[in-house]
């Protein structure tokens, strides 16, 4: 059971964590909306819960909840730029399908 | 591909699209009810936990427990009371009832709906559904995670306003959201017509546990018309219980009407005898201490003639839509009495098509609601779909003379808003009495009164100068407005028609005939009426001009010769002469032609006497 980081992805993490200023790394999780029945939650983090399981990449910490764990083990976060967009990328081996936009999956 | 930036904790989650709209579809049965519900454009019923999806609209009340519904629970008879078939009770008055009930009624205080005599103490029809409804909304919510948002309920197409209205207010009371009455044939065009792409003209027959209905659809790109609609609110399956339950009653020789008891017990020997014949050419029989055999001929001379009459309605429905039966690309059959082998094959001879019953037809219309209810509650699906629905019968006001003007006609598609003209009938009259009607029969007396109110502050004005503006306007649902309006003051009133009882299909089915039976007669009589209404306004016109301008601008024989005309036409208006009216009438106009223009003479003379023409403002 594991959820990786790109080197990339772990650089602009790394730089956004300084920015703020705060937080322990970063929590990938999904919940149960969208679309496409799933959404990944992308957020920093201040507080680890009990159940939480942590892996860490580059120096940066990943925290996921074991329930999102099921849906995201063997996920790799990067980091990529199209166009004027940048932003986070998320290659998912449990995805069956993705809804047009990518922001929901179902697995 | 959506790219992701980092949220602050608990932020993300506000990201989240919208909730998807928890909505389902209810046909709400005279025998059996379901729920069914849309997910990506598939809908389906929906199981209680043993797997079963009709819920037959059965509801025990005790006096201890909470209300049942379902299969009844094996209670003791002095402890329980089963209500079922109350469908047949909503929007209906005491008197509709002529058919033996399993139950005892009484006349509900204050007039409407009668009231059902249960253990748990006496209720209304509405109550009744709203239990069995709430059950439904129950399953649906339990299925779809939580609270329903919004249901589309099916009612028969023939269900008058009352029978809507007290469906729509079974639905308040179970703390629904009704997103849409819809008719239950249309509902199984949406099943047919969303699910399989089936286009053309369709003939939906539709045969329940209690109603018959029977609808001509167009189906095109999407869109579903009513080209027409018939049936009977009050003939279905229970019927052919009741035709074998009859029939055993004399075969076993018993004479007295049985008891509620036993003919509860008769019907449910019926109910098995009929299912069996289904696959066998023959089925045992028993009741009390009698045994015999019920053969398919023997069942088919019992239910022939009720089938018979449900092909006449078809008929009828396809002289209206002046289709034939060779133009129909198919034929639908929904409702559990069309399993009946010998109905698909009478309708299949009848027809001269073999019927299509590729969905299930008892889901079918919960599984067209579904999809409709999806649509409606704004789930992204199939959001261009457009339903067009008809009124049953043409809707029109009384005008002078007790005639019906006809507003909006027969099989008008709804959503329709229409608006006519009308006018004063006398010199200074400040108010207007509004009568508004259904039926398709020229005098007033042969339609049915479905409101009145007045419309007062009319600017006094002279017959025939002020504007009255009347706009009909029915809703998506059946519902009725209507508003009329002074167009020159601004003075309107307006009502919304729920009548305490609506018109039931027997009496839609009898204005019909009638309508044409009578047409003869009915368009001599509106030619009567309308020449000694003509007559009286000219007597009215000449009476006042001559009251006014009379001895000034006549000599006495001349007042004397039309004021002599002037009673003999009011004498003969009220006679049936229509010809001599309209002659009378005409002599009276030439004879009062000069005197006319003598009052217009003067009245220009007055305008203009000592004026200078460049004041004259022409």
């Amino acid at each position: 059971m594991a959820v990786t980081l790109t080197s990339v992805a772990a650089q602009h993490v790394a730089a956004q964590l300084a920015a703020r200023g705060k937080g322990l790394g970063i929590r990938l999780g999904v919940t149960t909306t969208g679309c496409s029945g799933m959404a990944y939650v992308l957020e920093f983090v201040d507080e680890m819960n009990d159940m939480d399981q942590v892996f860490e990449n580059h120096g940066i910490k990943v925290v996921v909840d074991p329930k999102s764990l099921v849906y995201l083990d063997g996920t790799e976060m990067d980091f990529v730029k199209t166009g004027v967009n940048e932003g986070f990328e998320f290659h998912n081996p449990n995805v069956k399908g993705e809804c047009g936009c990518g922001e929901s999956f179902s697995v | 591909m959506a790219l992701f930036t980092i949220a602050e904790p608990g932020q993300s989650k506000t990201r989240a699209p919208a909730r998807r709209k928890r909505a389902a579809g209810i046909d709400l049965g005279t025998t059996n009810s379901l729920v069914a519900t849309a997910r990506e454009g598939k809908a389906q019923v929906l199981r209680d936990a043993q797997g079963e999806a009709l819920l037959p609209s059965i509801v025990t009340y005790s006096a201890t427990q909470a209300p049942h519904v379902g299969v009844p629970l094996a209670l003791d008879n002095a402890q329980a009371s089963s209500i079922s078939s109350v469908k047949r009770l909503m929007g209906r008055g005491r008197a509709d009832i002529d058919y033996p009930l399993p139950y005892l009624l009484e006349d509900a205080p204050g007039g409407g709906m009668p009231l059902i005599h249960t253990v748990a103490g006496k209720l209304s029809p509405v109550q009744v559904s709203a239990d069995i409804l709430r059950h439904l909304a129950a399953r649906g919510g339990a299925a779809l995670g939580g609270e329903l948002d919004g249901v589309v309920i099916t009612v028969p197409a023939y269900f008058d306003e009352a029978q809507r209205q007290a469906t729509r207010d079974a639905a308040r009371l179970a703390g629904l959201t009704v997103l849409r009455l819809l008719s239950e044939p249309t509902a199984a065009a949406v099943a047919y017509g969303l699910d399989q792409q089936l286009e053309g003209t369709v003939i939906i027959y539709d045969l329940g546990g209690g109603t018959f209905d029977v609808s001509l659809m167009q189906l095109q790109q999407g869109v579903f018309r009513v080209l027409a609609t018939g049936g009977d609110a009050a003939l279905g399956g229970d019927d052919f219980d009741r035709a074998i339950a009859l029939w055993l009653l004399q075969a076993a020789g018993i004479a007295q009407t049985p008891a509620l008891q036993e003919w509860r017990a008769l019907l449910a020997v019926a109910r098995t005898a009929k299912h069996g014949l289904t696959t066998a050419a023959q089925v045992p029989v028993a009741y009390a201490a009698w045994q015999g055999v019920l053969t398919r001929e023997t069942y088919y001379s019992l239910v022939d003639g009720l089938i018979d009459t449900t092909l006449r309605a078809c008929k009828r429905v396809l002289r209206d839509a002046q289709v034939q039966a060779g133009e129909l690309s198919n034929v639908v059959l929904v409702g559990g009495a069309t399993r009946s082998p010998r109905v698909q094959e009478k309708v299949a001879a009848f027809f001269g098509r073999a019927p299509l019953c590729s969905i299930d037809p008892e889901e079918v219309v919960a599984i067209g609601a579904a999809l409709q209810a999806d649509v409606l509650a704004g789930n992204k699906y199939g959001a261009q779909t457009l339903l067009l629905d008809v009124i049953p019968l043409s809707l029109g006001i009384e005008t002078m003379g007790g005639l019906m003007e006809k507003i909006i006609a027969r099989n008008s598609a709804i959503p329709v808003a229409r608006s006519q003209e009308f006018t004063t009938y006398k010199d200074g009259q400040t108010s207007m009495s509004l009568h508004v009607l259904q039926g398709e029969r020229e005098l007033v007396q042969d339609c049915r009164s479905l409101a009145r109110f007045d419309l007062t502050g009319i600017p006094p004005l002279v017959a025939g100068a002020a504007r009255v503006k009347v706009t009909f306007q029915v809703d998506a649902d059946g519902l009725l407005e209507v508003s009329a309006a002074e167009t020159t003051s601004g003075h309107h009133a307006t009502v919304l028609v729920k009548p305490s009882f609506g018109l039931q299909e027997n009496d839609i089915a009898d204005m019909l005939k009638n309508a044409y039976t009578a047409a003869e007669a009915d368009k001599r009589l509106r030619k009567l009426r309308e020449k000694q209404v003509e007559a009286l306004r000219h007597v009215e016109a000449l009476q006042s001009a001559l009251a006014q301008d009379g001895a000034a601008l006549l000599s006495a024989e001349e007042i004397t010769e039309l004021t002599q005309l002037l009673q003999e036409l009011r004498a003969l208006a009220a006679t049936e002469a229509a010809d001599a009216i309209e002659s009378l009438t005409q002599r009276l106009n030439e004879k009062s032609l000069d005197f006319a223009a003598r009052r217009m003479d003067a009245g220009i003379h007055k305008a203009l006497a000592g004026r200078r023409l460049n004041d004259v403002d022409l």
